[in-house]
């Protein structure tokens, strides 16, 4: 590929098209004679829950798997696409939810080592005048020449869908391209995108899971449920209602619990002036103050990479806290065994496996992290037993209806739900005095969504002062009653909820306030 | 099969048709694996020799007879099994935290060296009983807290335990020379530098009917006595969460840290008992003769046993046996005596590369899962 060749951009969309696609893992069929076409120059949604097969399906369509049955075709031809490079040469490109640049490099080298035809030793003059000229071809503005890690998430989402256009990929795989970016950021991207594929430039097929970007910018879309296709259209012909039918089938929806009025309002936990340094060393947060009172949620927006994790890291005794003091019952509190203990503090967040779970250990060790050191399943001091470990394990797992084989079975071969199902047995089935929770939905299916929502509101109901960082504004909009916005290591905002609206809160988000 | 859970994923429900040979064929993987890296090293090996000019065959011929012939060759085996069962230890218990440590036998050279050094104002006066006890504390002390050191140096500075546990078994040995060379030099003896021997009447004795001394039997019990401790002890399952994800240990509030050095310290004391028989049991004194490897073979027991105590037994033998033979394969066969360092060395190495391939064989796999 050259630059020349990129720079004749008119009407070079790619339409792909699948055809009976099928594919088996053992005993499951992730995707079972799925056929949808994305034609040339539009914008097309996927939709579909977790798990329903839509990873799948772009992987087959990318070459890192290969399919069972069916076939491809690219512009009506058939494709055939043994592996990553193949897609890359039919002019397929992917774009992943989480960064793939080269955090050291500036946006110029990124690009420039992307191409496969990279020389051994590289003229930068002449490199960085095409690359001049090729930004000039495309709507998107990236500073080249700053370390891709001082880069806004916005700039390094466009960054990533450049880099996939210098590569000439035409036809753009996007996995939830929008989780990282502030609405407006989110707005600005995908207006670009749609412009592009009007343009007859650009052939879009976008995963998501918000309709908001579908009704706003795609043209059809192709709705996936455990493996088939369940639903296909025009977007303008379809309402959100019938896509989300679609999406979630029969399966019973719990009711999101009602809030209830909370009489008497104590204080419970204290933030008080909390910094703390990241893992270089730099400042992450700084100053955080912060109170919650029992029976309260307090919502923490932000766009990821803004301190939330950091605070969370401190508040759950990952991260040493450098200044500050955290009080509850207007006691000092350490995020220590004992004084979780006594204080009844408890605590969950998104990708449970990497966060808050031993992924080998079992179901059942891993629902006894908080009760393996007291009776019944340390009879005595020092001593574990493991009977009344999965006795309690049974009932846990009734309780919550966590889908698994056996109590003995190793936590990480769970779906997300039930990992996190688990890990709520395990931290939501004592009495609760402060709740400390982290994206608890994040990437899970619409039932445990509903379900870990409702049982986040049950324990507000019954008193507990719960602190929620989340980065699904959706989420604080629904759960909160209090909600602050974190931008660059501080509280940059702060609201009752009653008092505030999206638009406000997303560009408090985006720091403008 | 398509099972109507409400969360479609794709593990639950390979899972969930899991039946017995499925669970056969996932835990089988612990046991092929290293049978499979046994015989690729065999193979190596033969290679090796082949290009020698040795007979393979002969090899691992003489390699049995010497090892596991004859009762003599397996009381010589299991002489040498015995200080291995305790320095697999030193390196099995830390790695249940994801701890590597390989300086095992600067903790053995030390534990050797206090209990030697510590019995010499005690020889003429002290009964046997209480000569010998105060050399195991005092080995066991001087091995805990030399890993220990290596754990809170790793929790409190970030300083890596592999790296600081193999330079500190320099150290150990050159304290261990200062002292044997210097200050307690046993002037009666003109030949070697050691410390005052114990004297025989002191030593430890035999198991009866055997050449073999209490420290192998001592070192079974501690192998089922720390299996025990891992596995069925608050502290154990705390030490496994920790090692299994430090995030989620921390989430926990577990005393990260007091775990690691205490873990790092019954290590050390486990390789300091090690250097404590050596010394109370075979040499009588303490000498350079303490610096023979048997912590460094200790990291490959422990590997092979996959850091479980009780496999520490049986592999501990084995090696025993294959060290055993060394001099018979040196006269028989005219090979010099680190022939069978090299086999060691080869198996260590195909045992390193084995363990990438844990989850990765697709015989040990649900069906096409990628």
């Amino acid at each position: 590929m050259s630059v020349a060749q990129v720079l004749e951009t008119e009407k070079r969309a790619i339409g792909v098209e699948t055809i009976g696609m099928t594919k088996i893992f053992g005993n499951l069929k992730a995707l079972d004679d799925v056929s949808i076409r994305v034609k040339p120059g539009t914008f097309h949604a996927l939709l579909g829950e977790n798990g329903a097969g839509k990873s799948t399906l772009v992987k087959c369509m990318m070459g890192f798997y290969q399919p069972t049955r069916g076939e491809m075709l690219v512009n009506d031809r058939a494709g055939s696409v043994p592996n990553p490079r193949a897609a890359h040469a039919l002019g397929i490109g992917m774009v992943y939810q989480h960064f793939t640049l080269v955090p050291s490099l500036t946006a110029a080298e990124n690009l420039v080592i992307a191409r496969a035809d990279t020389p051994t030793v590289i003229d930068w003059g002449k490199e960085r005048k095409a690359l001049k000229a090729f930004l000039e071809t495309t709507p998107f503005k990236v500073p080249l020449d700053v370390p891709v890690s001082g880069l806004s998430a916005g700039e390094k989402q466009k960054l990533e869908i450049l880099k996939q256009l210098y590569l000439d990929q035409r036809f753009l795989i996007l996995d939830e391209p929008t989780s990282v970016l502030t609405p407006d950021e989110a707005d600005e991207v995908l207006g670009l995108l749609r412009a592009m594929t009007e343009a007859g430039e650009l052939t879009i097929l976008m995963i998501t899971h918000k309709f908001r970007e579908v009704t706003a910018y795609a043209d059809d879309v192709t709705v996936l449920r455990r493996g088939r296709v369940v639903g296909a259209g025009r977007v303008q012909d379809l309402s959100v209602a019938d896509m989300s039918r679609m999406m979630i089938g029969e399966t019973e929806i719990r009711e999101s619990a009602t809030r209830v009025e909370q009489p008497l309002k104590k204080l419970k936990l204290e933030l008080a002036g909390l910094f703390a340094d990241d893992d270089e060393e730099l400042p992450a947060i700084e100053a955080i103050s912060l109170k919650i009172h029992s029976g309260e949620i307090l919502g923490i927006a932000g766009v990821s990479g803004n301190g939330q994790s950091e605070l969370i890291e401190v508040l759950s005794g990952q991260r040493l806290l450098k200044h500050g003091r955290i009080f509850i019952d207007k006691q000092p509190y350490e995020p220590q065994r004992d004084q979780m203990d006594r204080f009844k503090v408890f605590g969950f967040s998104e990708e449970p496996l990497r966060n808050v779970a031993v992924p080998r250990m079992s179901v059942a060790e891993n629902m006894a992290f908080r009760t393996f050191d007291k009776a019944p399943i340390s009879p005595f001091r020092g001593w574990l037993s493991p009977m009344p470990m999965r006795r309690r394990a049974k009932e846990l797992i009734t309780a919550y209806r966590v889908k698994t084989p056996s109590t003995e079975e190793p936590i990480e071969n769970l779906s997300g739900g039930n990992v996190q199902r688990a890990i709520l047995a395990r931290e939501l089935s004592g009495d609760v005095d402060v709740l400390i929770v982290a994206n608890p939905c994040f990437g899970l299916d619409f039932a445990s969504v509903a379900e870990i929502r409702a049982q986040i509101m049950e324990q507000r109901n019954k008193g507990a002062a719960i602190l929620l960082v989340s980065e699904d504004l959706d989420e604080i909009l629904e759960l909160a009653d209090k909600v602050a916005v974190m931008s660059e290591g501080r509280i940059s905002y702060q609201s009752a909820m009653a008092e505030t609206d999206r638009a406000t809160i997303g560009h408090a988000m985006a720091g403008h306030h | 099969m398509a099972d109507t859970t409400e969360t479609p994923g794709f593990a639950v429900e390979t899972s969930m048709a899991s039946d017995l040979p499925e669970r056969f064929r996932r835990s089988a993987e612990f046991v092929v694996i290293p049978l499979l890296a046994l015989i690729v090293s065999g193979i190596l090996f033969s290679v090796f020799l082949a290009l020698l000019g040795k007979s393979p065959v002969g090899f691992f011929a003489l390699v049995w007879k010497g090892g596991f012939g004859t009762s003599f060759s397996w009381q010589n085996t299991l002489v040498r099994a015995a200080p291995l069962v305790f320095t697999a230890l030193c390196v099995a218990i830390p790695a249940r935290l994801g701890l590597v440590i390989i300086g095992g036998e600067g903790a053995l050279v030390l534990g050797g060296f206090a209990a030697a050094a510590i019995a010499i104002p005690m020889i003429d006066w002290a009964p046997t009983f209480l000569l010998l006890g105060v050399m195991a504390i005092a080995g066991m002390l001087a091995g805990g807290i030399w890993i220990g050191c290596v754990g809170a140096l790793r929790h409190y500075r970030g300083v890596n335990e592999t790296i600081a546990s193999l330079l500190m078994f320099y150290i150990a040995v050159s304290i261990l020379n200062f002292f044997v060379e210097g200050a307690l030099r046993d002037p009666s003896d003109p030949n070697k530098p050691s410390t005052r021997p114990i004297g025989s009447d002191n030593m430890i004795g035999v198991i009866p009917g055997t050449d073999v001394h209490w420290g192998l039997l001592v070192g079974v019990l501690l192998c089922g006595l720390l299996y025990l401790l891992m596995n069925r002890t608050t502290f154990g399952f705390a030490a496994q969460v920790a090692g299994g994800n430090l995030r989620a240990a921390q989430s926990q509030g577990l005393p990260v840290g007091k775990l690691m050095v205490v873990s790092c310290a019954i290590a050390g004391a486990c390789a300091g008992l090690a250097g404590f028989f050596e010394v109370a049991a075979i040499h009588g004194k303490a000498n350079a003769s303490l610096v023979a490897g048997y912590g460094f073979t200790g990291i490959l027991v422990s590997f092979l046993a996959r850091h479980n105590p009780l496999v520490i037994i049986p592999v501990a033998i084995f090696l025993g046996g294959i060290a055993a033979s060394g001099g018979l394969v040196q006269r028989r066969m005219d090979l010099p005596d680190a022939t069978v360092l090299v086999l060691q060395g080869l198996l260590f190495v195909v045992i390193l590369v084995s363990e990438t391939f844990y989850g990765r064989l697709s015989i040990f796999q649900s069906k096409g899962e990628a």
